[in-house]
């Protein structure tokens, strides 16, 4: 459990290290993400010390974004003026990523459980 | 009020402040049958704001608390290379349609979204803190400070957006009849980041782990791609 999380933090470093190395507009975590997919691909097994943390953050992720939300109360006053242009704005532009997204994705799920049943 | 007055400034107190708030409003979501209209990210930071204007307690007294959570979200990002791992062969045989999806999805996001609040007056600040609205927050933040928005604004319609997108996946996917669990999990990461993610581990392991695949790659592309389509939409 501990060496699992030593490792996440590791690969968070690594990440944020080559961020500030490469001038990267990509956040730190995820080319740590990256990195430690390749490892373990390489490796062909996801360690039991490296599984057991790892789930056990990604069962509370949304607890993560608490905080950050907390945010919003510094910024009332814009909210304020713009709120109406803000929700129309959020829920048309989803609503149409969700259906782009899934719609150019769709056919080749189904292709792919076709190949998978011959 | 001696006690209130020397807790209300340790970081403890607002640690324990987040955790129960959160825990309680899981709680709640699930015995209301886990309805995304009250999820509990949301349901929490509406009490958390309340109480900290009702206690009359800056952000940054409660950051100092709250920041230890916060620090977490480094590591879980890392974390999800291990189900993706787990589902790396269906990955690998998808990765052309996925790339496309995840592209195409990121500038929709971006663009459809500053479109319509430019149509509705906003002002640039505001434009320029939506633009990176559907990818995890820790990208959004940095993205917009590029951009020349507000970091904690973005961060906040971040958060917006995964739950209208938790609320709009679910019948949208019956009217176009997505029922593949790895098409359901991606398109939520692309929408709604994170949050999309940790709903999609309600559809399975395997929508998180796409889910999760879809975050880090429009993270990813959209830190590159929207420095270019802003300047390209004439505001900036």
């Amino acid at each position: 459990m501990l060496v699992g999380f030593l490792i996440l933090l590791l690969f968070q470093l690594v990440g944020e290290l080559i961020v500030v190395l490469l001038g990267m507009p990509v956040p730190g975590p995820v080319v740590g993400m990256v990195l430690l997919l390749l490892c373990l691909i390489i490796k062909g097994e996801v360690p039991e010390s490296l599984r057991i943390p790892s789930e056990a953050l990604l069962k509370h992720l949304a607890l993560l974004f608490v905080p950050a939300g907390v945010g919003l109360m510094t910024h009332f006053s814009l909210l304020k003026a713009d709120w109406l242009a803000i929700l129309l704005a959020l829920i048309i532009s989803t609503g149409l990523t969700i259906v782009v997204t899934a719609l150019i994705l769709n056919p080749s799920a189904k292709k792919l459980h076709q190949l998978e049943r011959e | 009020m001696e006690f209130w007055t020397f807790f209300s400034a340790k970081p403890l107190l607002w640690l324990v402040v987040t955790i129960v708030t959160f825990i309680a409003t899981s709680w709640f979501n699930r015995r209301l049958g886990g309805t995304p209209l009250l999820h509990p990210v949301l349901v929490s930071l509406s009490l958390i704001i309340v109480f900290l204007l009702l206690t009359g307690t800056p952000y940054e007294t409660y950051f100092e608390g709250a920041q230890f959570i916060h620090f977490l979200l480094g590591p879980a990002t890392v974390a999800l290379a291990v189900p993706l791992f787990d589902h790396f062969e269906r990955v690998k045989k998808m990765l052309l349609p996925l790339l496309l999806a995840c592209m195409a999805g990121a500038v929709t996001a971006a663009a459809s979204a500053v479109l319509v609040a430019q149509a509705l007056d906003a002002s640039l600040g505001t434009l320029l803190s939506i633009a990176p609205k559907s990818v995890t927050s820790a990208i959004a933040i940095g993205v917009a400070e590029k951009l020349g928005g507000y970091p904690s604004l973005a961060s906040g319609l971040v958060l917006i957006t995964g739950a209208i997108g938790c609320i709009l996946a679910p019948p949208i996917y019956r009217i176009l009849n997505v029922t593949d669990e790895a098409v359901k999990g991606f398109t939520l990461g692309v929408s709604a980041h994170g949050m999309g993610t940790a709903y999609a581990f309600e559809y399975g392991l395997m929508a998180g782990a796409f889910g999760g695949l879809a975050m880090g790659m429009t993270g990813a592309f959209t830190a590159f791609m929207l420095p270019l389509l802003i300047p390209l939409m004439g505001i900036g």
